[in-house]
């Protein structure tokens, strides 16, 4: 019997994982598609967001805040990317000044530090691509920028190293309540558990109703997003954020943190929970919101568009806590700030497993993680000590990254290494580049092929596995 | 019989219309704007032939490109396709080398085009 | 050790030619940088033929083309290494030399010196993401290339039920080789009111095997959450919008995308090389020397070739010019005349043309913006007509070539047009 069944293996879940590998208890995730990092985690705005959004007093406020000063430390730690090039908040009408001042109070309030309110012209100061219509902008210096596959793999990773286990490809069917614990019966081996997290992302609902008889309701949030190429990355140096309206932060337009331009997303309430179908009115619309903000995007540069659905709950704010059975324990609607709160949520989480199992600490704790070596990032001394070790890192495999064969095979051999082109991809970035793997995925699919003893055509693209088989419902 | 069919000789595409008689000989072609439109005609329905290019795979799995040696008719291509597929060949090959000979009775030999290790 | 005269990035056939007529031009201390494990580039997976007619004067396929190159540089001696990718090339400040910085397993990081370089490093296909069709992103969406690599190289078996967006010869190409394999191609869909390759491969490629072009036709949504289950595809008006009543749902398990390829020319942005935005390529004068002194271009690299035949003989003048700037240490001044573009040209290689430098014939390559029948090909220089060269069909998919003699440049002035004219 495990003391703790995590259920999902996003950030959030991934995070409790690592939280949870620090106390002497048996704990495994149970993840339905084939790889971590595949659900709401692995497409949204990968900001750390500085915190003066949420409303005061709320978990998302409380979370964000823990969550964004936790971040760089981690980053460290788990040797994940991370960048703090603050944000700005636009405001293109002067009758829209006072939401700004809002928007100041609430950074008050939640306690984040270095916000203020510039003019338009010092704004343009700082950001010189920003349109000629903004008439002032909120300055947040603590935003950040992160990659979240990195982070989640990290956290996942971390967890593993201190003994926590991960049945990937295994869905959860149902769960009985036993005297003592639980059942979970899934498409695999049935588990038992004393505890059990909830962090289903978009399934949330789904799984809290298998235990509980109280309602709850995720809905998928659909946002559509365009990726441009490294030559864009520096138009702006900040993440440029519109001010909120009631359906989300409106259109952000930010650098990434390995240097593309990203611009999106759209907000969109639909049924679907499996559809991630970028549309060409979305694209349209990131288009023509994203050029309120920043002059000239040079949208002739994008390299792949994609959708990401986020995971809002019914309440208005995260559903995080026990539920009304003793031992089911939900991190539900868990959508933007989600990715920034993930840490904080994640120990808070393991708080919550404290006050119905007792927490030892381990006497050996890993609190490291050492990732792939980004070879590109690397001193030429280190390149070439590196190549001398191995020589594959001699090997360029995806040239617009400049990623060595060296890189793809430490992801595809290393602890819960990656089985698909996707997993590859967000491991090592080999494939995210301008030609979007036309020339390295002939290769990353045989290096895979080789590890998984299978034929090259079976080669996966994808770790997700889309609950409702792939159709259709529209 | 009227036949109808594109020049290929030039961008230009001339829709070429030809009168075939029963004996199959070509009788007449309009439609074509210059000498190589109708020579073309006459050959593409009287002798209407293709090199035929694809991989033969050899026993490590590994696939070997290979052509026709000489053109064959367009009706033998697919045979010709089956019988290059239904062989696996031992490395190494050198461009050139005769992988089947007189492959599907068409009296041409199916050659590869690359060498390989 | 790491000095060398002339250091070529690319062992295509861009590079191979550039290599084999700079070394009959007197040069000896010359090297061939190669990212692939094989000499050839692209070529070895274009197994199907046609190669080779201009060059050899018979139809070769893509690998054969190659090895015949592949084997004169191994009979000239001409040092190559493989699985070497070039990670930046750069003039010193102080001296004309290059810095050439390589990685490969052997070496390691290395910094090469050259007194030239010539850039043949090819294109890369256009992606989806670049196309924005909108839908989601499964398994089996492919550029035409990828599964031309994937089948004709790795022997992969993909695809039962195809599309193919866009007929670009590779596009094409593909309709006819996963016929063979036993693959049924549903259709071929194509943006424009007219097809972007040749002919002849819409005959023998399509049409032998009766597969449809569907012009002014694209692909507006794909189906699929794992792995691809069809695609809808649309007429569109004369303003390439779809017409949404026209739209028609092709199941299929593989789509392929074939719109296009660009000049792979990361590197020489980076080493200050100026881009023309129309061909994606350098600028480059008649010796197809680049803006940065010593270092040329030539191939798909400078402009996208439909016949790799024109490839190896632009090459050979590029490795002919690096040769020519070696011995003689400079780069030659003189007279030079702008090539400028008029109605109907989208861009002409070369842009500049130095008359001293310039041998008996020059090359001017250009493709047009249209399709134009019956027409002149017409170069003014002022009021002062060089060259008229009538043409019954001009088509974007087929380059072509014009040849200027000496005398005509002389006769020009600092500027000369190139144009269509429509009787």
């Amino acid at each position: 019997m495990y003391d703790v069944v995590i259920i999902g293996a996003g950030a959030v879940g991934c995070a409790a994982a690592m939280a949870l590998g620090r106390y002497d208890l048996n704990v495994c995730v149970l993840e339905k598609n084939s790889d971590v990092c595949e659900g709401t985690t692995k497409a949204n705005s990968a900001i750390v967001h500085a915190g003066f959004d949420a409303k005061p007093g709320s978990l998302k406020a409380k979370f964000n805040v823990l969550g964004s000063n936790m971040m760089k430390e981690l980053s460290e730690k788990l040797d994940f990317a991370y960048k703090q090039n603050g944000a700005m908040v636009l405001c293109f009408d002067e009758n829209d000044k006072p939401g700004l001042e809002e928007l100041k109070e609430k950074a008050d309030k939640n306690g984040v530090k270095g916000v203020s309110i510039i003019s338009g012209d010092e704004a343009r100061k700082l950001e010189p691509a920003l349109s000629d219509s903004v008439c002032a902008a909120l300055l947040a210096e603590t935003s950040a920028i992160v990659c979240p596959f990195e982070m989640t793999l990290a956290f996942a990773e971390n967890a593993f190293a201190n003994g926590v286990e991960f049945k990937l490809s295994t869905q959860v069917l149902s769960i009985d309540k036993l005297d003592e614990g639980f059942e979970i019966r899934t498409n695999n081996t049935n588990v038992k558990t004393r505890c059990i997290i909830n962090a289903a992302g978009l399934y949330a609902d789904k799984i809290h109703s298998m235990v509980s008889s109280k309602p709850m309701k995720i809905t998928p949030r659909r946002g559509e997003y365009m990726l441009m190429d490294k030559s864009a990355g520096t138009l702006v140096s900040r993440t440029i954020f519109q001010l909120p309206t009631k359906m989300g932060k409106g259109i952000l337009v930010t650098p990434t943190v390995h240097g593309n331009l990203l611009a999106g997303p759209t907000a969109e309430n639909i049924d679907d929970k499996e559809n991630v179908a970028t549309t060409k009115s979305g694209l349209d619309d990131v288009k023509s919101k994203g050029l309120l903000s920043v002059k000239n995007i040079p949208f002739n540069k994008v390299i792949t568009s994609f959708t990401g659905l986020r995971a809002v709950g019914d309440t208005g704010d995260f559903i995080i806590g026990h539920s009304d059975v003793r031992g089911f324990i939900d991190a539900a609607g868990i959508e933007s700030p989600g990715l920034t709160s993930a840490p904080a949520i994640g120990q808070y989480l393991a708080e919550l497993v404290g006050e119905i199992l007792p927490l030892q600490k381990k006497t050996s704790y890993i609190d490291t993680r050492k990732g792939i070596a980004h070879f590109n990032s690397l001193s030429a001394e280190e390149q070439n000590e590196l190549i001398k070790q191995q020589p594959a890192y001699g090997k360029i495999v995806c040239r617009c990254e400049t990623v060595t064969e060296g890189e793809i095979l430490d992801a595809i051999n290393r602890p819960l290494g990656a089985t698909t082109l996707d997993g590859v991809k967000r491991r090592t970035r080999a494939g995210m580049g301008r030609c979007q793997a036309g020339f390295c995925s002939p290769t990353t699919m045989a290096l895979l092929a080789q590890k998984l003893g299978i034929a090259i055509e079976e080669v996966r693209k994808t770790g997700r596995y889309a609950e409702n088989g792939g159709q259709d419902n529209e | 019989m009227i036949k109808e069919l594109t020049c290929i000789c030039c961008p230009m595409g001339c829709s070429l219309k030809t009168e075939v008689n029963e004996t199959g000989e070509v009788v007449s072609v309009t439609g074509n704007t210059c000498v190589r439109g109708e020579n073309y005609a006459k050959t593409e329905l009287t002798a209407s032939v293709r090199i035929v290019t694809t991989t033969v795979l050899a026993e490590s799995g590994k696939p070997v490109p290979v052509k026709t040696e000489e053109a064959v008719a367009k009706d033998k291509i697919s045979d010709v396709v089956k019988s290059i597929k239904s062989v696996k060949i031992k490395l190494p090959v050198k461009m050139g080398d005769v992988i089947i000979k007189n492959v599907s009775d068409t009296g041409v030999n199916v050659i590869s085009t690359r060498s390989v290790d | 050790m790491n000095d060398h005269s002339l250091i070529i990035i690319g062992g295509g056939p861009a590079g191979m030619a550039a290599a084999l007529a700079a070394k009959k031009a007197g040069i000896e201390d010359l090297l061939i940088l190669e990212r692939d494990s094989h000499l050839g580039g692209i070529l070895n997976q274009c197994i199907h033929n046609g190669f080779g007619l201009h060059t050899f004067k018979e139809e070769l396929t893509g690998p054969e083309y190659a090895e015949r190159y592949a084997n004169m540089v191994k009979q000239e001696q001409i040092p190559y290494e493989l699985d070497t990718m070039v990670l930046s090339v750069e003039k010193l400040k102080d001296s004309n030399k290059k810095a050439v910085t390589v990685i490969s397993s052997k070496r390691g990081v290395q910094t090469l010196y050259a007194e030239a370089v010539i850039l043949a490093m090819g294109c890369r296909e256009r992606p989806r993401g670049a196309l924005n069709i909108p839908g989601y992103r499964p398994q089996g969406v492919y550029t035409a290339g990828t599964a031309q690599k994937l089948i004709n190289l790795e022997g992969a078996k993909i695809g039962k039920e195809v599309v193919i967006l866009g007929s670009g010869d590779i596009g094409l190409i593909m309709a006819r080789r996963m016929t063979l394999e036993g693959a049924h191609v549903a259709a071929v869909a194509e943006l424009m009111p007219y097809s972007s390759g040749l002919k002849r491969n819409i005959v023998q490629c399509l049409d032998d095997y009766n597969i449809p072009l569907l012009l002014s036709h694209t692909v507006v949504d794909i189906k699929g959450k794992e792995k691809l289950e069809g695609v809808y595809i649309a007429k569109v008006d004369e303003k390439k919008q779809p017409i949404e009543e026209t739209k028609e749902y092709y199941p299929c398990d593989t789509l392929l995308l074939s719109c296009g390829l660009i000049p792979e020319n990361e590197l020489s942005l980076d080493g200050g090389v100026e881009i023309d935005p129309r061909t994606n390529g350098a600028y480059v004068d008649e010796s197809l020397e680049t803006s940065v002194e010593g270092v040329f271009s030539c191939g798909n690299v400078l402009h996208v070739h439909d016949l790799v035949d024109f490839v190896s003989e632009e090459s050979a003048r590029a490795g002919e010019s690096a040769a020519r700037y070696i011995l003689s240490g400079k780069r030659s001044q003189g007279k030079t005349i702008e090539v400028k573009t008029g109605y109907g040209v989208r861009y002409t290689v070369p842009c500049r043309i130095n008359v001293e430098n310039a041998g008996e014939l020059t090359h001017i390559r250009f493709r047009v913006s249209g399709v134009y029948k019956n027409v002149s090909i017409v170069i003014k220089s002022g009021d002062k007509e060089l060259l008229r060269k009538k043409s019954m069909i001009l088509v974007p998919s087929e380059m072509v070539d014009l040849l200027l003699k000496k005398s005509m440049l002389k006769e020009s002035g600092e500027e000369m047009t190139v144009f269509i004219e429509e009787a």
